[in-house]
């Protein structure tokens, strides 16, 4: 305990640093009324080239990769490692650690780099491991998660959009959409397909939410996190002894792949990790985005076919994964005409290289009939979003009800007024706030 | 043109069968790549083209 509050007493005395967002704040934080457009510290690196040395708060050098074919480079190259356990990631050091690893460089020895930490990772992570590994875990989930199998999610997705609308009109004539529809979708969805039961569908949606809070405490967090973890491991010890139609039980029965429980309760706070905010995000930032937008509301009104189109721009004009994607090189890589020495961290700037103007034509303005446009929203290479089929159904069939069964949906405060959250990892708004009378 | 796949080293995103869903689909157990028609005509080919294009793990090769 008395080293916890030491630590604590010593972080004040420093520059703060949010070990969640080790970057400058203007990298970040949007400025009130923009929350379209990439923070203004990215904006201002333009023109600075596709792959540029970028520095951490905590004195480590990064490479920021802001051009979309240098972002999918990265991403496809075997040289650069998910695995953040193995290889330790710039945004992982302490500023101490820092200052330790330079003053030793200047006795002429150590490397940049300390070896990883032996972090315990947990063994179901999939997302942070390599191939092979990585590849035995991801299919084991790939026929989940097959176009043809999320399209026959639609009649379901559309009952529960309904649903939540409904209940929405029960209760007045305002909402706050995050947490009472874009939140609710995705989460709904995800707890049916890991075979949640039905009764504990309300306290699954409770604890997913926490999470998501950027008013919530660490300690909230924490222990929301802990919650999960026992609701897990719960869900996980009932599919085995009374295995149904879902994905864990699916995973139960596969036998030959011989899953241990807490691999199981690995992957399925990925799959409700990955799922859930990103997708609630998407969906609040499109309805505002299609709000402030009437002109190309008004092009969906006539074409309802473009909804699956305007979910591709969507995914390219708001990058979610703000600077959350990264990468360890695991040997020296030229990328761009920059090297990129071994062990050092690419950061994949997605609000960038979504919008680099080698690639796409007037990258800056929001089109839903932009001819279906190629962007890095799900990633690329062999950690591209498994889910991105859902995601794409909940977020054009959300849309689609929204706008629909409440045509006048409109916001109650100015745009300057809606809350942005700033962490590094992922992209959206706190709440917001609607009426449709 | 010919269509190609390296099954192997798929990773089941299914970019292919949302560019053109004639020429791939996705196996119903494991999600990897079916080839539906390896030998695309007409307006097929741009189908294919697009399909390649989005592939995130680069399994599709086309030979003209």
């Amino acid at each position: 305990m008395s080293m916890d509050s030491a630590q604590t007493e010593e972080a004040v005395e420093r520059p703060p640093i949010d070990f969640r967002r080790p970057v400058a704040a203007d990298m970040v934080e949007h400025p009130p009324g923009c929350p379209f457009d990439p923070a203004p510290g990215m904006v201002a690196r333009r023109g600075q080239g596709a792959v540029q040395p970028f520095q951490l708060l905590t004195g480590m050098t990064a490479y920021l990769v802001t051009g979309f074919a240098e972002s999918r480079s990265v991403l496809a190259d075997p040289r650069f490692s998910a695995d953040k356990f193995r290889n330790r990631e710039a945004t992982s050091f302490r500023p101490e650690e820092v200052a330790a690893m330079g003053a030793a460089a200047e006795r002429g020895g150590c490397p940049v780099v300390s070896p990883a930490d032996a972090a315990p990772r947990g063994d179901g992570y999939f997302i942070f491991m390599d191939p092979p590994e990585h590849t035995r875990l991801r299919r084991l989930l790939t026929g989940h998660f097959t176009v043809r199998r999320m399209q026959k999610l639609e009649s379901r997705l559309r009952e529960i959009a309904a649903e939540q609308i409904e209940a929405m009109r029960a209760a007045g004539t305002e909402a706050e959409l995050i947490r009472d529809y874009a939140l609710p979708i995705p989460s709904l969805m995800i707890s049916e397909l890991l075979g949640v039961d039905p009764d504990d569908r309300d306290h699954f949606q409770e604890f997913t939410s926490v999470g998501t809070n950027v008013e919530a405490t660490e300690e909230e967090r924490m222990a929301a996190s802990a919650v999960q973890q026992r609701f897990m491991r719960k869900l996980v010890a009932d599919k085995r002894a009374d295995p149904g139609e879902d994905i864990i039980s699916d995973l139960v029965r596969a036998t030959d792949a011989g899953l241990t429980d807490a691999q199981l309760v690995d992957i399925a706070i990925v799959l409700l990790g990955a799922g859930h905010e990103t997708t609630a995000n998407l969906l609040g930032l499109g309805a505002l985005a299609l709000m402030t937008h009437p002109d190309q509301l008004a092009a969906l009104r006539a074409d309802r076919e473009l909804f699956d189109n305007c979910v591709e721009e969507l995914l390219r004009f708001m990058s979610i994964a703000q600077l959350g994607v990264t990468r360890i090189a695991t040997e020296d890589v030229t990328l761009g005409g920059v090297e990129i020495p071994a062990g050092a961290t690419a950061i994949v700037a997605m609000p960038e290289a979504n919008r680099d103007p080698q690639h796409f034509t007037d990258p800056d303005r929001f089109d839903v009939t932009r001819p279906r446009p190629s962007h890095l929203g799900f990633g690329h290479g062999v950690h591209q979003c498994l889910g991105q089929q859902l995601a794409r159904m909940e977020l054009s069939i959300g849309l689609e009800e929204l706008f629909t069964r409440l045509p006048g949906l409109r916001l109650t405060v100015p745009l300057e007024e809606i809350q942005i959250k700033t962490e590094m990892l992922i992209f959206g708004v706190q709440s917001l706030p609607v009426t449709w009378a | 043109m010919r269509i190609g796949v390296d099954g192997d080293a798929c990773i089941g995103a299914g970019q292919c069968v949302l560019a053109a869903p004639d020429l791939f689909d996705q196996d119903e157990d494991d999600g990897l790549v079916r080839l539906l028609e390896p030998a695309p005509t007409g307006a097929q080919e741009s189908g294919a083209r697009a399909a390649a294009a989005a592939c995130p793990a680069s399994v599709i090769t086309l030979r003209d």
